[in-house]
Order: structure tokens, then C-alpha cells, then sequence
């Protein structure tokens, strides 16, 4: 969790997260970058509050899939979409990664975990898949 | 009196116009509730009064849901089998969920009176908390007061500038203009130049350098506002329009002992009613009624299965969207549309209450441009010479998604070094914390329905009417998301459909 918040943005998170805090209009919830840069780096600083350290997911209520060898990830325009637009409980990204990021993440998930996956993605496919945003 | 007040439009800001009405003989039909909290409860509670034959199941093995307090003795285990012991002394508590109850929120104010849940007022604004920013004025905090006095000091001055200078002419008629200056005097506590300085007017907003005392020490010295490019850069100011907010503004409550007394209370009125630990695996509906089929939380085991009527389902719809349940199409794509927010709350329990001892911070939060936000004063127990916590991180966005990839001991740890730089004594008085990541919480998987203007226009009608015999009802039903009132409003309003629905078959 590095606090290379940009000032502004960071204060602006201040204000729209005390807002959000008191949960007044929670449609105006902070859109804010995520600093991590690597595919390591975004795994285990947000992806695996859910996922999991080591991928395995976990169960509760409902669950959160586990993604360790996994072979819905052979199509690597699968965890894109998913990351950019999330699906049921898994919150949509796109606004808050790069391409560059996104790549990074998908790339560095089907390569670990027992995933090995050898075709990555690249940002400009990334783009491409971005709807019309 | 409710209708006295109802009439003159006084009561009804939140959308409650008083105790619900539900006339008409149910004829013996049954309900079947979906999860025990503040909605679930709310309906079951009502529809019992009504005539109705109801009953709950509740994924956890307490009643309340979100609105949830961790004490002393607690023990929490999220998801991937994290668990922490709380350790906090007796009396305190975290409320990981919801901590405020705004006066105009007339709903969950008339359950807590009807369920004798004792409230006592939650300090928002302190004047004396502080603002702090690691990029400004050194990374020293500023405190509110000085922030505020200075920022509508120099924008005061400025106005009353273009106006004296007639830059505000096509604006403001002459009339008006000697009005205006004469406010922004009063209002910025400029001086008779109509400016901003350092001197009695601006002390007595931003305070004093060494207060005005008595006999032979009395004169006080004024204080030195800041240079109004320095505060602008510093982006303090951001955070001086939180007590604004509707829902921020005085007064606000808070139960006595914890959010969860309200829970609790709720519980105990339903006792006999609520099946707990029940984990909800299909729901499904026919002509003649619903059925949920279940297992045991924690032991798993043989299915088995509550049969109702009619079905008011409060499961969070990040929960909803991964059970089988046989609604219409509109409905099934109004709940796989919402994901729910991340949030982070941790508590921290300090060996003295030092904010209060050294810096005279009485309740109210101070902000911070570091990933945890916020620090949170206990608006409660002020002037004890017992040990105290403080809420020290309550996060949204991605510092929130962040701290739920922490592990818990991570989390408490990082509050507390955020912490340290804007109240140093952190480092000495420090004992322990819980750190609460909702996402990682099993029965929620996120704090609150992320709705947009633009999915409310596509899916908010379809997720809150009724679908053949269920009835969707919680924050997520609601266009007050994350709130207990939004909870309450949203049952309030299906259980009022849903009886119509059960009159008229």
C-alpha cells in the first residue's frame, strides 16, 4: 500500500470517501488508480483480498473462485474482460487500471498458481476490448 | 402527533411517514425471510404484527447483519479462514458496519425507540479534530477549526474584493452589494478593510495562539492564519464540508454500547423466529409457494428446506447472484448487475485516551490524505481515565481494496503507522486491533450495492417489484445504499407491496 497518492487525488478521495463513508450517494464512489504496477504487485496488493494469497478463492455466503489452475483462463481475453467489466459479485476494474495494468495482472495470473498460459496479452489488446469507454 | 407531523411535511425526509400500517387478514398466509438483518428483521417483526406466519433463515449464528459491533471476547473469521481474537477491554467496541443514525433517518430513530435501544449523540464535526495532508505544511496536521476559519476567511475577503471593485456589478444591484460585504464580514470575520488577518476577529474563529485568561495573565495572543496560497495548494480545505452533508449534520446518534444493540434488540423480539447458521443453497418458487433449501453453515451437512407462502429476501445481492433462484429475467439481471463496494473499518485500543488527555479531542474524526482516512474519536465514555479506541481507518476506493488484500494483523499495523504520523503517542500507547475488510466479510462479500445512475436507470424498478411470490428488500433496494434507514425504507416498502399482492389473491 504505497501512499504515492497524488495530492489532489488523494484529497479528493478524502472528501468523495467521507461521503461515501457515511454512504449518502454511493454512486459517487471514488474512482481512484491503483499505484501498483507489476503483475505481482496488483495480485497481491488487490486481487488476492479476494482470490486469495494463493489463488485458492474462498467460501462464505457465496464464494470467490478460486483461479489456481484454472482452465477458463486459457482464452486471455477471458480474465480481460473480466477484469475490465466484472461479473456478479467481482467489481468491474476498468476505470481504475491501465491497460498496461491490466495486461501486467492477467499475464502474471496465467502464469502462476499452477496456470501456464504462454500466449500474454498485451495492452493494445487490452484497449481493443475496452467497451465503448 | 406522527400524522400532525407527516402533514406538515416534517416527518417525511426519508420516505417514513410513520408506524406501517398492514390491515386487511392475511388469512393465515406464511413468509419466509431471507437473512436477520435490519430488512429481514424489520419484515419479519411487521408481518408477524400483520397475521402473517413468518420465519428467518440467518447465515450467521447472531441477528443484525451489517449492523454489527465487535467487542472484547469477539472472534471473527472472514473469508480464506482469517480470524482474529478481539481483545479490547470491556466496554469498548468497533462497529465495522454502520456507526451513525442521522436525526432525519425516521425510520431506524422509530425502531430504536420502539425496541428501546438507548441512543446518545455521535460528535461528526469536532472543530478541534484535525485535517493532515503528508504533502503540506510538513506533514503536520492543522487543526479543522484553523482550516475552516482560514479558507472562509480568504474566500470572504476575495468576494468582498470583486465586489468593492465592481466586478460584481451584472450580478448583485447596489442594494445587494452592501448586504453582500456586509456577510462576508460576518460570515469570514474579515476586519473593516474586508480582510482576512491575523488579529481578534480571525482568533475568535481559528482560535488563539494563548487563549484570553484571567487577572493578571489575561491578554491573549492572537494566532497567524495561514498564507492563503499554502492552504489552497494544501488541499486541506477538502475536508471542512463533510459535516454538510445531509446526512452529516447535527444532530446524529449513535446506540449506546455499539451499532449491534439495534441488531440485538431486533433479535431478541424474534426469538423462536430466526433460524441461525443457515446457509440459503437454491431458492425456488412455484405456484403454491417458495422454497429455500439450506445447510448448515459451518457443518455443511444434509440439505434441508423452509417452505413459505411468499419470501422477502434480503440477501446481499453479491450473495444472491451466485444461488439458484428461479426469478423472471429482469430481476436476475438487476441482482448479477451490482457488485458491492469495498470498505475497510479497523479499531484500535489505545492504553490511554490521549487524544482527549493531550489534545483536548472530544469524539468527532480527523482526516488524512493516507490510505486510511480517517481517524474516529469514540463519542462516548469522554473523560475516562480507562483505556479507549479509536476507529483508525474507515477506507472506500482503492486504499479500502488494498487493505483487504492485507492480512488483519497487516492492516492494524499500517493504521497504526498511518496513525502515528498524525498523533504520535500511537507509537507508546498502542495495544491492540481488528481490522474488518468487506469483502473478505462471508456473508456481504463487500459493504454496500454499487449502484450508478446509469444501472438504476437500467435495473432498479426490476430488482425492487415483486417477482411471482418473492420480493427482493435491503440497502441494495433502496436509493439510500449503504444506510440502516435505506434497509428499513426498502422492507418497509415490499412488505407494504407484498401484503397488497397477498390481499388481493
Amino acid at each position: 500500500m504505497k501512499a504515492q497518492h497524488r495530492l489532489s487525488v488523494a484529497l479528493a478521495l478524502v472528501s468523495a470517501a467521507t461521503l461515501a463513508g457515511s454512504m449518502a450517494t454511493a454512486q459517487d464512489y471514488p474512482v481512484g488508480h491503483f499505484d501498483e504496477q507489476t503483475g505481482q504487485a496488483i495480485w497481491e496488493g488487490i486481487c488476492q483480498g479476494c482470490h486469495m494469497p494463493n489463488a485458492q478463492g474462498a467460501v462464505g455466503a457465496g464464494a470467490y473462485p478460486k483461479l489456481a489452475g484454472d482452465p477458463r483462463l486459457a482464452a486471455n481475453v477471458y480474465p480481460v474482460m473480466i477484469v475490465l467489466n466484472g461479473q456478479r459479485a467481482m467489481p468491474s476494474f476498468g476505470a481504475n487500471f491501465s491497460d498496461a495494468q491490466v495486461a501486467e495482472v492477467v499475464n502474471y495470473l496465467r502464469t502462476h498458481f499452477g496456470n501456464k498460459y504462454k500466449d500474454p496479452v498485451t495492452p493494445e489488446q487490452v484497449k481493443a476490448l475496452r467497451g465503448g469507454s | 402527533m406522527y400524522h400532525a407531523m407527516t402533514a406538515m411535511a416534517f416527518a417525511g425526509e426519508s420516505g417514513f411517514s410513520g408506524p406501517i400500517q398492514l390491515p386487511g387478514d392475511p388469512k393465515g398466509a406464511s413468509v419466509l425471510i431471507l437473512g436477520a438483518g435490519l430488512a429481514g428483521m424489520c419484515a419479519a417483526y411487521e408481518l408477524r404484527k400483520a397475521g402473517y406466519k413468518v420465519q428467518i433463515l440467518e447465515y450467521n449464528d447472531r441477528p443484525g447483519g451489517r449492523n454489527w459491533s465487535l467487542y472484547g471476547g469477539d472472534t471473527y473469521t472472514e473469508m480464506g479462514g482469517f480470524t482474529q481474537k478481539v481483545e479490547f477491554d470491556k466496554g469498548l467496541y468497533l462497529n465495522p458496519g454502520p456507526w451513525r443514525l442521522p436525526y432525519h433517518h425516521h425510520a431506524v430513530l422509530h425502531y430504536c425507540k420502539l425496541l428501546n435501544v438507548a441512543l446518545e449523540p455521535f460528535t461528526q464535526v469536532n472543530n478541534a479534530a484535525l485535517v493532515h495532508s503528508t504533502k503540506a505544511f510538513g506533514g503536520k496536521p492543522k487543526p479543522f477549526r484553523e482550516v475552516q476559519a482560514d479558507f472562509n476567511g480568504y474566500v470572504a475577503e476575495l468576494l468582498a474584493k470583486c465586489t468593492q471593485q465592481g466586478r460584481l456589478d451584472e450580478a448583485v444591484t447596489q442594494e445587494d452589494k452592501e448586504l453582500l460585504l456586509g456577510a462576508m464580514r460576518e460570515w469570514g470575520a474579515l476586519d473593516k478593510s474586508y480582510e482576512y488577518k491575523k488579529g481578534v476577529l480571525s482568533s475568535e474563529r481559528r482560535g488563539w495562539l494563548s487563549d484570553p485568561g484571567g487577572g493578571l495573565t489575561s491578554v491573549p495572543t492572537p494566532s497567524e492564519p495561514m498564507a492563503m496560497g499554502d492552504l489552497l495548494k494544501s488541499g486541506l480545505w477538502s475536508a471542512i464540508g463533510a459535516g454538510m452533508i445531509y446526512e452529516f449534520q447535527s444532530v446524529i446518534f449513535q446506540p449506546k454500547g455499539g451499532m449491534g444493540m439495534i441488531g440485538k434488540a431486533f433479535g431478541r423480539e424474534l426469538d423462536g423466529v430466526i433460524q441461525y447458521g443457515a446457509k440459503v443453497t437454491d431458492i425456488h418458487q412455484d405456484d403454491r409457494g417458495v422454497t429455500a433449501t439450506w445447510i448448515d453453515a459451518k457443518a455443511g451437512g444434509a440439505p434441508r428446506q423452509a417452505h413459505a407462502d411468499w419470501c422477502v429476501c434480503t440477501i446481499p445481492a453479491s450473495v444472491l447472484s451466485q444461488i439458484p433462484i428461479n426469478v423472471g429475467g429482469p430481476m436476475k439481471a438487476a441482482i448479477d448487475a451490482l457488485y458491492y463496494d469495498a470498505s475497510v473499518k479497523v479499531g484500535l485500543q489505545f492504553k490511554r485516551r490521549f487524544w482527549e488527555q493531550d489534545e483536548a479531542i472530544f469524539g468527532g474524526i480527523s482526516y488524512t490524505d493516507q490510505p486510511n482516512s480517517l481517524i474516529g474519536y469514540p463519542s462516548t465514555d469522554y473523560f475516562s481515565s480507562g483505556k479507549g479506541v479509536l476507529l483508525g481507518a474507515y477506507s472506500f476506493g482503492p486504499s479500502a481494496f488494498e487493505y483487504a488484500a492485507l492480512s488483519p494483523a497487516e492492516r492494524v499495523a499500517k493504521s497504526v503507522e498511518y496513525g502515528a504520523n498524525i498523533h504520535p503517542q500511537y507509537r507508546e500507547e498502542f495495544e491492540n486491533g481488528v481490522g474488518v475488510a468487506w469483502h473478505r466479510v462471508p456473508w456481504t462479500m463487500g459493504c454496500a450495492a454499487h449502484w450508478t445512475e446509469e444501472l438504476r436507470a437500467k435495473h432498479y424498478d426490476d430488482l425492487c417489484a415483486i417477482d411471482g411470490r418473492i420480493v427482493l428488500a435491503g440497502e441494495h433496494a433502496s436509493r439510500l445504499p449503504a444506510w440502516q434507514e435505506g434497509a428499513l425504507l426498502s422492507s418497509l416498502d415490499a412488505i407494504r407491496r407484498l401484503h397488497q399482492r397477498v390481499l388481493a389473491s
